[in-house]
């Protein structure tokens, strides 16, 4: 089996939602062990020789990001970003509604290492029943001593509160969520200075994952050395890949870093459905570039995957098989991100409504083979010339699916309607939908 | 005259009272406003900024940035429908034309009896294992098809008004589509 189950070790118990369950799983024994035995700085050290990376999509090592706050400015803030919106991705509400005490834990950890006195939980809007838990979750480490003060008997006191956005993808940039925790619009800040600097309410202030936190308690326990042996040299430890589409079994599935792709595919996700063969995947959540059944092969690796031309971003895998129109996936995406565009800067306000404008014609059959000029010249003026990463995202899978799908988009120019589905359609002469 | 109940009001002071900074507030207290009204109202904004003290037109410029505040009154239940890719690809626009004619309006709509208004987002719901996946009244709904989606419905229509999303339910629709095999 290609699974490894660290993060995931005790979903499916019984109860674990509960703190009773959680600590008979030896829950909260890392903060127990931080606080007793620990500085603060030597955690952080611990989770530098960890190796891990940032589980949100940049995957910038969190020991590092912890490092450039500057000493002794304080308060400093911590928060935890849990409004996953990618499309494709649902591991963190997988983390939340089966241990949500796993989170609160390494949240506590992060806060004792960078010394924070309150930890914010920014959960999005539509993940209500999360947040509910999340504040159930909250409650019950408050009332056993692990949130409050003094905690466990040691000088550190900490707060957590959790926060419930309203819908909008842009939040889950960390200035973006800054400035929605604020109170403000959810719309992304100029950087320098970075939140380590200047922050929450101007203060220095780390954001990291949800999945990044829920690793600490293992790293605590079983020591950062330990946790870089799993893995591979520069991708450390497990990750949650959040597999959907076209496949046998969607779920999310637990794998050591460093599995090759296929594995992934065949063992946990049962392979393609209906017996169809792949057409495409993305391996990193609806913002990275389209991959080829050619890149199978590849490992589940940040930079070899990032060499093919993609990015694991936030891990979420999304399948398609033979009968899928690139364009109309595309197509999705765009719409997707001209929806959560923010408005602040021009070219991803301008450049998004232009792409979708584009796209739905294409899907119709309606544009011609210059216009189909005019799309890549838009994405090139969108395309590292947005305020901040969602314009560049919105580029990156459609002028990659162009590029791996160039005959495809061509057929539709002035095609009267999309022909893949009129393809499918002669196929499969009765099929109205297509949900196995 | 205020709109918000003294219980509104009161959770909206402890919201407040919870960060370093009152402003940090406003998006919970605008939930607080909307699960009272079922909408933002402009005098229900206006409670919020007089509570936080900030101006209206602060609290407005807020409310107007998320897409799951409501700015006039809808159906007693809430129906989102995801149909980005990993829904797409496994029937979402199926999902979307069963409920446009099941309620017989159109994405955006309310129903002739106020029953449901109901929508389809482009933001992914993170239900993507469980595509093709809708929310009912902020709880998910996974692995649809159109007789469950038909099943979900029924029941919620069947509630009663004094607990439109109580847990009992939506514990009662689990067991329901259990027992029908769904």
């Amino acid at each position: 089996m290609a699974e490894y189950r660290l993060l995931t070790k005790d979903f499916g118990t019984d109860g674990l939602q509960t703190i009773d369950v959680y600590e008979r799983c030896g829950g909260y024994e890392g903060l127990r062990k931080a606080l007793r035995s620990l500085t603060p700085d030597e955690v952080v050290s611990e989770v530098k020789t960890s190796g891990v990376r940032g589980r949100g999509g940049a995957g910038f090592p969190t020991g590092m990001k912890w490092s450039f706050l500057p000493k002794d400015v304080h308060p400093r803030y911590l928060c935890v970003n849990a409004d996953e919106s990618e499309p494709g991705c649902f591991k963190d509400r997988a983390l939340i509604d089966e241990n949500p005490h796993q989170l609160i834990e390494g949240t506590l950890i992060a806060a004792y290492a960078i010394q924070a006195p309150i930890a914010f939980i920014y959960i999005r809007g539509e993940y209500h029943d999360q947040r509910l838990l999340l504040e159930r979750c909250v409650e019950e480490a408050r009332a056993a001593g692990y949130i409050g003060r003094g905690i466990l008997g040691s000088d550190f006191s900490c707060d957590v509160i959790v926060h419930g956005g309203a819908g909008a993808y842009i939040c889950g940039e960390e200035t973006a969520l800054i400035d929605s925790l604020e109170g403000l619009r959810g719309q992304p800040r100029l950087k320098p200075p970075f939140p380590a600097v200047k922050g929450l309410y101007g203060k220095p202030t780390v954001v990291n994952n949800v999945e990044t936190l829920s690793n600490l308690p293992h790293i605590v326990l079983r020591g950062g050395a330990w946790f870089a042996s799993v893995g591979t040299e520069k991708s450390t430890g497990t990750r949650l890949f959040c597999c959907s589409g076209h496949i046998n079994r969607p779920g999310t599935y637990e794998v050591a870093l460093g599995t090759p792709i296929r594995e992934l595919l065949e063992e946990e996700c049962r392979g393609v459905w209906k017996g169809r063969s792949l057409k495409a995947f993305q391996p990193g959540g609806g913002s990275m570039q389209v991959l080829l059944p050619e890149h199978l092969d590849l490992p589940l690796d940040m930079d070899v995957v990032a060499k093919a031309g993609s990015a694991l971003g936030a891990g979420a895998m999304v399948f398609m098989d033979e009968t899928t129109c690139m364009v109309d996936v595309s197509m999705r995406l765009v719409d997707f991100y001209q929806h959560e565009s923010c408005g602040k800067c021009a070219p991803c306000r301008e450049g998004t409504y232009f792409e979708a404008d584009l796209m739905h014609r294409l899907e119709r059959g309606e544009l011609t083979t210059a216009e189909l000029t005019t799309l890549s010249d838009i994405c090139d003026n969108m395309n590292g010339k947005c305020f901040c990463p969602l314009g560049d995202t919105a580029t990156w899978f459609v002028m990659s699916a162009y590029q791996a799908f160039h005959d495809e988009f061509e057929e539709h120019c002035g095609a009267g309607g999309c022909p893949v589905k009129r393809r499918n359609r002669e196929l499969v002469p009765a099929a109205g939908g297509d949900r196995g | 005259m205020n709109v918000l109940t003294p219980e509104t009001r009161a959770e909206i002071e402890r919201q407040r009272d919870r960060y370093p900074q009152a402003r940090s507030a406003v998006l919970p207290s605008l939930w607080a406003v909307q699960h009272q009204l079922g909408y933002l109202s402009p005098e229900g904004m206006a409670e919020v900024a007089e509570l936080l003290w900030l101006t209206p037109s602060e609290v407005e410029a807020v409310a107007s940035f998320y897409s799951m505040y409501f700015d006039r009154p809808g159906g007693r239940h809430h129906v989102l429908v995801c149909i980005n890719v990993s829904c797409a690809l496994r029937g979402a626009d199926e999902i979307v034309s069963h409920l446009e004619g099941r309620l017989g309006c159109p994405s955006g709509g309310t129903t002739a009896d106020g029953e449901f208004t109901w929508e389809q987002t482009v933001e992914c719901l993170g239900a993507c294992g469980g595509a093709p996946a809708m929310q009912v009244d902020h709880h998910f709904q996974e692995n649809l098809t159109p007789e469950r989606v038909d099943a979900i419905l029924d029941e919620v229509r069947a509630a009663p008004a004094s607990e439109p999303h109580g847990p009992s339910l939506w514990h009662r629709i689990a067991v329901r589509l259990r027992k029908a095999g769904r």
